[in-house]
Order: structure tokens, then C-alpha cells, then sequence
């Protein structure tokens, strides 16, 4: 058959299969976007009102307007391991907790698409997951230990707003030395009213042993997450967790 | 309308054709004889020779549009940076003084995922098709985007190779970026999930520019080893959907570049810069159906066939405003 075709023909043929596969081979390459998605690897912070991951994932733009708007540049931008979350906002609450500095959660505000609902705009309203205390046993107030010092170190480059020193502006969290007889670092800085106390652990009023409960209001902020003294942090944001849910 | 039709045809990745007998106008096709006469070949001749003796390059248009693609870039950079609210966002969608924009593709990409319509994306939305509509459809590609001005640098070291004969260009057919836009469109549809953005280079380098280097800058700079050592401008030329948007909203477009048959001399200059080369068929000896006529509309108002056309038989108007501009 190939012979009858004249040599125009062929380049004219190359040139098709050439572009079917660089064709497939984009769209290909696109959809190892799925990967990431499937694997569920990265089981994601999303900033306040983020709507359900999948719709989430849909309904950003990637712009990270989000971004550019947060006091204490808590929200960051995946990058390509993320797949079809590439350019879509997270936070690692580890590294920088959202404290709701900006007291109207500016981020949703900016949003353009409303992939951050725009149906809230209360720091209450917000439901991005529930902290959990993951590593009971190192906690300092359950072991009736104090806290002094930087709460993570000098070097730590997270920020919070301590209303008392700054109103409006945010400081490095290491330029902020505490000295607390029991450490209640989770329950003082929880920008939420409610939403975490420090309970007795026994009837012995001489016992100073304190364990910190998670109550309702918890929005998962992340910010007790972020203060925890103690390395690997004895409080975590469990992602889009529910209260009474397992 | 005939012709639009045929500029949107040959956006989509027809081959242009050659212009049966009675497409010409009696003007056009009394100019083609009057050139075709031997007295006037010998002249047109002479005069190409001397425009290849004191030849000095023009690159006007080039050097306004890479100036506006570095500080409409920058005014993004630096109203982060700075935190002045200028540009807010990125290529995707950003907040021009308060105001929503929206990149049209991003926003389809968005809507065909999400199968939701918010009203600030209508808004943004409907300002950047207005706005791009307005200044000429694909010359968004042209003096905006970020991969362009990468990809320009990335042509010219391929040209220099090409002249060393080290690389050839390798020619896709044009069919493919319309294909890739409805798969694009359908998988957002689809999968919920807004495929294209995964790997579209405006909107990874934008980013990039504006929040930090990432990782997914590997597949900008494979698309341009590509460009460099395979196919010149493979992906501006055969792939980005988001031209073909552009491409739309520029068909109908007040500005365009208009080609003016009586001044030109048949050189090739504009079809050899020209990144859309299809569009210049006209330019062709015996291809021009009029005297003057308007570049279709996969044109990306770059100005680079302004710049290169010896006798100025290419230049920039501003459609129906008459001699006004």
C-alpha cells in the first residue's frame, strides 16, 4: 500500500501520526495529574471555607489571590506532586498556622471563584478540620510540666498576632518568650473562643496534671498545632474532620 | 463573511487555499497582471536588490511588546512583593485594582469542572473578553504572556541552530490545538477536575514568577527544549488552547494588521517571522483577493511582519474607524 502513496503523501502522513501522538502524548502527560488524586497522598490543610476537596479542586482558578491577602502568609501554592492540585492553596499549620490575624477571613474575601465559600465570614464559621491530641503522652500540661523559653526556638520563622503587643500586626513567634508555670500554650493562643481546654486530671485538687480537650467550635485553624512546644507536636489538625465523627 | 469564515477555518487548522478566479476583486486582479508584466517584474526586481543593500532592521513593535509583557508581568511581582494593590493574583485570575479579571480559559476550565457559575468569574470573565477583544483576541499571547517572551528567546536559538543546520523544524498539523481544546474541555467536564491547568505553561510560569520557583517549571523548560531542538514555537504554534480562546475573541477584534497589496513586493520577510505563517497567505504572489485586507484571525498582533515588511505594506489599523487613526 505505503508504495503508491507519492512523497508528499508520506510527509503529509508522518507529519499526522506525529501530531496524534505529541497530542496523546500532552493530554497524557495531563492526566498523571490523577496520580496524586488517587493515591490521596497529600491529604491537604485548605485554608478557611474551603468547600469539599473534590469541589475544591474544580472550582480553583489557581491564581492564589489567597495568597497575597493572608497577614501572616499562612497559605502556600502546591506545586506539581500536588496533580490536578497544582497551584491550589494549602497550609502547613506546622510551619504557619492560620490565627485569623486578619479577623475576617480575608482569604475567602479574595477568592474569585468562590472555591472558598463565600457563604461564611465569621473565624467561627470556619470548618477545616479538628485538632486532635495525637501525641498524648509528651504533652507538658498532662505531665504538669511548665514552659519557658521560645515556644519553637529562635530560628522558628512563624508568625501569630499577639493582641496585647500589637493589635494589627502579626510578630515572629520568636520574638515572643513565654514563662508559664503549666503549659497551656494550645489553650492561650486558640484564636477561636471555646474551642480548647485544659481540663484536671484527676479530683486531687494538689494534682497540676492538665489534659487539653477539643470542644465544638474547633475550626482546625492549626494554630495550637503550630505553638506546641514540645517537637513533634503532641496537638495536630486531623484535615476535614468532623466533630463526632471516628 | 466569507472571509471571516475562512480565517476561523484556517484557525482551526485548515490549510489556506489558493483563491478560485472569481474571488478576486476587478481592482485586485488588474493588480496582479499589472505586476505579472515583464516591465514590472524587472522593476520589482531592482527594488527588492536594493532593499537587501541598505537594509536596517526595524524592531519597534518587538521591543514595545516585550517592554509590555515584562511590566504587565511585573506589575504582578511587584504588587505582591511590595503589597501594593495593583495586580492582585496571577495570569489566571488577579484583581486589577479592585477590579476581577478572569483568564478566559481558566475560567471555562473552571465552570466545565465545577458545573458552577459565580458571579465575580462572570464579571471577570466578561472584562478580559472585552478588554482582549477590543486590543486583538491572540494579542493577549503576544503582549502578555509570560511563555511567549521565553518562547521567543527559545525560536531564536533554534533559528540560530537551524542556520548551523544543526536542527530542523519538524511541522505538526495546526488540527491538534483545536483537538486538544475539546479534549481539554471535555476531561474538565468529565473528571471534575481542571485538567489542563496541570500542564498549562501561562499558567505554571505565571506563578512561578509570582510566588516562587516550583517544580513544575521542568515541563516549561522540556516544552522549550522542544521548541529549541524539534519544532519551532510547538507550543504557541500547535497546542496552547488558550490561544485558540484568544484566537476567538480576536476575530471579530476593532484592531488588526491589514496588508496592503499595493505596496508590497512579494518578499517572504513577514512569513518568515511570523509565527502564525498561515495567516499571511495573502501575502503570496497572486493570493491577494483585494487590495487591502486583514490578518484572520489566529494573528497574534505581534507587529513582527510590521517590523520586518521592507515597503510598510503591513501595518497596524484600527478597524472601522475609517482613516481616522
Amino acid at each position: 500500500m505505503a508504495k503508491h502513496l507519492t512523497a508528499k503523501q508520506r510527509t503529509e502522513r508522518r507529519m499526522i501520526l506525529m501530531s496524534v501522538i505529541a497530542g496523546a502524548g500532552t493530554v497524557g502527560l495531563s492526566l498523571l495529574g490523577f496520580v496524586p488524586i488517587i493515591a490521596a497522598a497529600a491529604k491537604r490543610l485548605r485554608p478557611p471555607g474551603a468547600l469539599a476537596e473534590k469541589s475544591f479542586l474544580a472550582s480553583c482558578i489557581k491564581c492564589g489571590q489567597c495568597v497575597q491577602v493572608c497577614p501572616v502568609e499562612a497559605i502556600k501554592l502546591a506545586d506539581a506532586g500536588d496533580g490536578f492540585g497544582i497551584g491550589v492553596p494549602y497550609l502547613d499549620a506546622r510551619t504557619q498556622a492560620c490565627d485569623f490575624s486578619c479577623d475576617a477571613v480575608q482569604c475567602v474575601l479574595s477568592c474569585p471563584t468562590g472555591a472558598l465559600t463565600h457563604e461564611i465570614d465569621k473565624k467561627e464559621q470556619v470548618h477545616m478540620g479538628l485538632a486532635q491530641l495525637t501525641r498524648p503522652n509528651a504533652c507538658l500540661a498532662r505531665k504538669g510540666e511548665g514552659f519557658k523559653g521560645l515556644a519553637r526556638g529562635a530560628d522558628f520563622e512563624g508568625t501569630h498576632r499577639y493582641v496585647e503587643i500589637d493589635r494589627w500586626n502579626p510578630i515572629k513567634i520568636a520574638d515572643h518568650p513565654y514563662d508559664l508555670e503549666l503549659c497551656d500554650l494550645c489553650v492561650r493562643e486558640c484564636p477561636i473562643e471555646n474551642a480548647i481546654k485544659l481540663e484536671p486530671m484527676s479530683d486531687d485538687p494538689t494534682d497540676k496534671r492538665r489534659t487539653p480537650v477539643v470542644q465544638e467550635a474547633c475550626v482546625g485553624c492549626g494554630m495550637c498545632e503550630m505553638i506546641c512546644p514540645v517537637e513533634e507536636p503532641c496537638i495536630e489538625v486531623e484535615t476535614r474532620k468532623m466533630w463526632g465523627t471516628a | 463573511m466569507n472571509r471571516f469564515i475562512d480565517s476561523l477555518r484556517i484557525m482551526l487548522g485548515g490549510a489556506p487555499h489558493r483563491p478560485e478566479k472569481e474571488d478576486f476583486t476587478e481592482e485586485a486582479a488588474a493588480l496582479h497582471r499589472f505586476k505579472q508584466t515583464p516591465e514590472q517584474k524587472k522593476l520589482r526586481v531592482a527594488a527588492i536588490k536594493a532593499e537587501f543593500e541598505d537594509k536596517e532592521k526595524s524592531h519597534k513593535w518587538r521591543n514595545l511588546r516585550w517592554a509590555s509583557i515584562i511590566i504587565v508581568n511585573l506589575m504582578f511581582i511587584v504588587s505582591f512583593h511590595f503589597d501594593v494593590q495593583l495586580v492582585e493574583g496571577a495570569l489566571t485570575a488577579s484583581r486589577f485594582v479592585g477590579f476581577h479579571m478572569a483568564d478566559l480559559n481558566s475560567s471555562l476550565q473552571v465552570v466545565l469542572a465545577h458545573k458552577e457559575i459565580l458571579i465575580n468569574l462572570v464579571i471577570g470573565t466578561v472584562t478580559v473578553a472585552l478588554v482582549w477583544w477590543l486590543v486583538g483576541g491572540r494579542s493577549f499571547c503576544s503582549w502578555v504572556c509570560p511563555y511567549h517572551l521565553v518562547a521567543e528567546f527559545a525560536e531564536k536559538i533554534h533559528l540560530w541552530l537551524a542556520e548551523k543546520k544543526l536542527v530542523s523544524d519538524h511541522e505538526f498539523h495546526r488540527g491538534m490545538r483545536p483537538a486538544l481544546y475539546v479534549i481539554f474541555a471535555v476531561l474538565a467536564f468529565v473528571t471534575g477536575y481542571t485538567v489542563f491547568e496541570t500542564i498549562s505553561p501561562v499558567g505554571i510560569l505565571s506563578r512561578a514568577l509570582i510566588y516562587g520557583a516550583s517544580l513544575a517549571l521542568i515541563w516549561v523548560v522540556v516544552l522549550l527544549l522542544i521548541e529549541i531542538f524539534y519544532s519551532r514555537r510547538f507550543w504557541c504554534r500547535y497546542a496552547c488552547p488558550i490561544g485558540l480562546t484568544y484566537g476567538f475573541v480576536g476575530s471579530v477584534s476593532p484592531v488588526a494588521v491589514r496588508y496592503d497589496l499595493q505596496h508590497c513586493l512579494h518578499e517572504g520577510e513577514c512569513r518568515k517571522v511570523c509565527m502564525v505563517p498561515h495567516v499571511l497567505e495573502m501575502t503570496k504572489k497572486q493570493r491577494a483577493t483585494d487590495l487591502k485586507i486583514d490578518i484572520g484571525a489566529d494573528c497574534t498582533r505581534c507587529g513582527m511582519c510590521v517590523d520586518a515588511c521592507p515597503t510598510g505594506a503591513l501595518t497596524f489599523k484600527l478597524r472601522g474607524t475609517g482613516g481616522l487613526l
